[in-house]
């Protein structure tokens, strides 16, 4: 079973749609023990970062997930991803959960090409930097599907995939051990994100 | 960079489409449902569905319908059609829309968008347009282009952008229908004046008034409806012939 963490942040019906589309058990859930007895986890997330990870605190979920994500596939969506890395400077600099390593920063201020547009929103094509079981049934190049204005950077080697945005690589995918991450949406991004999530199903 | 996108435009009244449909191998040429499922699996890049009915009859909008649509379709989904409150767009998102886009309601209550975009970011927030020339200048019109507000069509774009709509979707009553191309004029108007991405609709009639259109800079995406429902244009046929002309695409 998968288990999608709800923690009032965001809607998980796109989601949880995608992965029974794929003939996958899956539970929407607060519950540590369903946390506990799940294989898997999927951690999502749209908004703010201080305020989903006050949320997030709230639920008391905290140690729980850190102690899963050691024993079994967790993979973040989105701000759900962010949350995973060390540090997230939207509104004031809060402390995420230290997964992975890396800072979530504006990316307005990295981008070269100040023209363009923050939020990055639309298809844009991931490139693999770092082969992974994640990228089992993904073509390097494909297009995911983006709606971000905060992105993970400093992330050493765990950086997996990126896409390129008005000159900056946006880390599109990274992972720490059994920790994934994704910046895009995958329950978003058509066949191909079917197929990331197919993939995820099987590590 | 991001690819441009191709959006193909389902208008519902009563739970069926009303553009012409003329597909082979579907069951039900009218199905949203059936439709939605055809053009997530043949590349279209988000699908925005409106509520024609919605706006005039003053009711909400077809919950079931949307639900079944939002859970079989795997790309980003606008809904729009009688959105005239927060409640409205707290409603739609519930029933797995992505984004939602509000037209008559916003020139009603204005305030309308502001308190959206606080609340689920301007991202989430689209203001559809139907502008037409009146008088040489470019007039929103409201109730699905029959009344004319009188106002200018660019300073309300400015301004609903200001208060935090995401994305525009201009529709061209002038070109609307005729199928001899996107209003150029009109959208490089508007791309000179907001820079929130920009859809075009209304005027399509062949895989080069996408190619035209994708030439003008600051124009984010093509929707349209009849030409994709009748296959007078293939998606995946335009797609990679737009690729092919240079244009980014998701393929």
């Amino acid at each position: 079973m998968i288990a999608i963490v709800d923690y009032g942040v965001g809607n998980l019906f796109s989601l949880s749609s995608s992965l029974r589309a794929l003939g996958l058990e899956t539970e929407v859930t607060r519950s540590e023990e369903r946390l506990r007895a799940a294989d898997r986890i999927i951690f999502p997330g749209v908004g703010a970062f201080g305020d989903a990870r006050a949320k997030l605190e709230d639920t008391g979920l905290v140690p729980v997930l850190r102690e899963e994500a050691q024993r079994k596939p967790l993979m973040g969506i989105c701000l759900g991803m962010q949350l995973l890395f060390d540090k997230g400077y939207e509104y004031g600099e809060h402390d995420g959960l230290g997964l992975i390593p890396g800072r979530v920063v504006d990316l307005r201020e990295d981008l070269q090409d100040k023209t363009l547009k923050v939020p990055h929103m639309g298809w844009n094509s991931l490139k693999i930097v770092k082969d992974d079981p994640l990228f089992k049934y993904f073509k390097d190049g494909e297009y995911v599907y983006y709606v971000h204005s905060f992105y993970a950077r400093d992330c050493g080697d765990c950086v997996l995939g990126t896409s390129e945005y008005g000159g900056v690589a946006v880390t599109g995918a990274a992972r720490r051990g059994s920790v994934w991450g994704v910046q895009f949406h995958p329950e978003k991004s058509g066949e191909a994100g079917l197929r990331l999530l197919k993939a995820f199903a099987e590590l | 960079m991001l690819a441009k996108r191709i959006i193909p435009c389902l208008d519902v009244k009563d739970g069926r489409v009303v553009k012409g449909t003329n597909f082979q191998g579907l069951r039900d040429l009218a199905d949203p449902v059936e439709l939605a499922r055809f053009y997530n699996d043949s590349g279209a890049d988000e699908l925005v569905f409106y509520d024609i009915t919605a706006s005039a009859e003053g009711r909400g909008l077809f919950p079931d319908i949307l639900r079944r649509v939002a859970s079989e379709i795997f790309i980003p989904l606008t809904v729009g059609g009688g959105i005239r409150s927060v409640d409205d767009f707290d409603r739609v998102l519930k029933c797995g829309a992505d984004k939602v886009s509000v037209n008559s309601g916003a020139i009603a209550d204005p305030s309308v968008i502001g308190a959206a975009a606080r609340k689920y970011g301007d991202q989430c927030v689209v203001l559809s347009m139907d502008v037409k020339r009146v008088d040489g200048r470019f007039r929103v019109f409201a109730k699905g282009g029959r009344e004319d507000t009188g106002m200018d069509a660019m300073d309300w774009a400015v301004r609903c952008v200001k208060d935090g709509a995401g994305e525009i979707v201009l529709n061209s009553i002038d070109t609307d229908g005729v199928k001899g191309g996107f209003d150029l004029e009109m959208l490089d108007e508007l791309a000179a004046r907001v820079s929130v991405p920009i859809i075009a609709s209304g005027g399509a009639g062949t895989m080069e008034d996408f190619a035209r259109l994708f030439a003008r800079p600051g124009i984010d995406g093509g929707l349209a409806a009849s030409i994709f429902h009748t296959r007078q244009v293939d998606i995946k046929e335009l797609k990679r012939y737009l690729r092919d002309q240079g244009v980014e695409m998701r393929i």
